[in-house]
């Protein structure tokens, strides 16, 4: 049985490092980067809502996708510490949507081969849109690893910036269809395998030992929530 | 991340049988990014099944000053539309 706690990790997940990715929306270096990183926080977005409202539906009460999204505060929040932080430079926010997309990717089809009919449902839709996010980060990584001297060097820093926060991904959890911990060896080994094919090394650092799955986070989401959610807590039930 | 990227033109199939229609531009630093970036600025509301980008710097444009040499001359040319033909019913893309 999946608990409604690991369904509301995967959807705040996708939900806060889809609010992140909305920030370059008129912020990216190029129009084109705008519309990319846009589309790839909609996807997640779209992920987030089929999550929430199943993660709603196991917890038995009767809370619908806005009112989780919505109406929770921080502490009732189930992500890790990688997606909640600021992105405000274009190298992190490419290194931090390597690891996290290939985190997905690989929970994503671990889950629909899974026994969770639900689960397996969203993941096997959810499949083909983080392969994209996969390939978008991957040549960006290439390019900026394998750029200039420059480039290289803020790329190999927003690794160094990025790298204390993966190991939270795989924190084991119970009554888990797909249990974290079990993706380790798959993410790292591709994540590594783009690095160095970017030239970049990957970093030797000491984790942080992130609270997110239970409900401890940076003074970073409460910010992050209060922009997200101010308007429907302004005019609940609004719509457009 | 400076305004030299190259341009490309964007050509959208938008599904089988159909030609590839030239549907805009874009900047992008090669063609695999040009590619990716046409699927993401013209292809998000379900426009296509299938992508080509071509460097506008290759594109061989006719010039607008020889335009009544190279089309003018088709004016007084009725006799090249197929139009004296009965055409039978039922014949859609002719």
């Amino acid at each position: 049985m999946t608990s409604a706690d690991y369904a509301l990790g995967l959807a705040d997940d996708a939900l806060v490092s889809a609010q992140r990715m909305g920030w370059w929306i008129s912020r990216a270096p190029e129009l084109e980067e705008d519309l990319a990183l846009a589309n790839i926080g909609l996807d997640q977005l779209g992920q987030a809502r089929s999550l929430l409202t199943y993660a709603g539906a196991l917890e038995g009460a009767g809370r619908s996708e806005d009112d989780l999204a919505y109406l929770r505060d921080d502490r009732e929040f189930r992500n890790v510490w990688l997606v909640e932080r600021p992105q405000s430079d274009f190298g992190v926010t490419i290194a931090r949507l390597l690891v996290f997309a290939t985190y997905q990717s690989e929970l994503y089809a671990a889950l629909a081969a899974s026994s969770d009919a639900t689960l397996a449902g969203v993941a096997g839709k959810a499949l083909k849109e983080v392969a994209y996010h996969v390939d978008h980060a991957r040549l960006w990584t290439l390019r900026l690893g394998d750029g200039t001297d420059h480039s290289h060097e803020r790329m190999q820093a927003a690794l160094l910036a990025e790298w204390p926060y993966v190991e939270e991904l795989f924190t084991p959890a119970a009554d888990a269809p797909v249990d974290p911990a079990s993706l380790r060896e798959a993410v790292l080994g591709r994540v590594g395998a783009v690095l160095r094919e970017a030239t970049l090394d990957v970093p030797d650092v000491a984790s942080t030992v992130g609270g997110g799955r239970r409900g401890l986070h940076t003074e970073h989401l409460g910010h992050l929530l209060a922009e997200m959610q101010h308007l429907h807590r302004s005019h609940p039930g609004a719509t457009w | 991340m400076t305004r030299g990227w190259p341009l490309w033109e964007v050509f959208v199939r938008s599904r089988r049988g159909l030609s590839h229609t030239h549907v805009g531009s874009l900047h992008a630093p090669d063609a695999e990014m040009a590619l990716r970036n046409a699927r993401d600025v013209y292809t998000r509301r379900q426009e296509g099944v299938s992508l080509w980008v071509v460097p506008s710097a290759q594109i061989v444009a006719s010039d607008p000053g020889e335009r009544e040499a190279f089309f003018d001359p088709a004016d007084d040319k009725v006799y090249r539309h197929p139009t004296f033909y009965d055409v039978p019913e039922g014949v859609e893309h002719l």
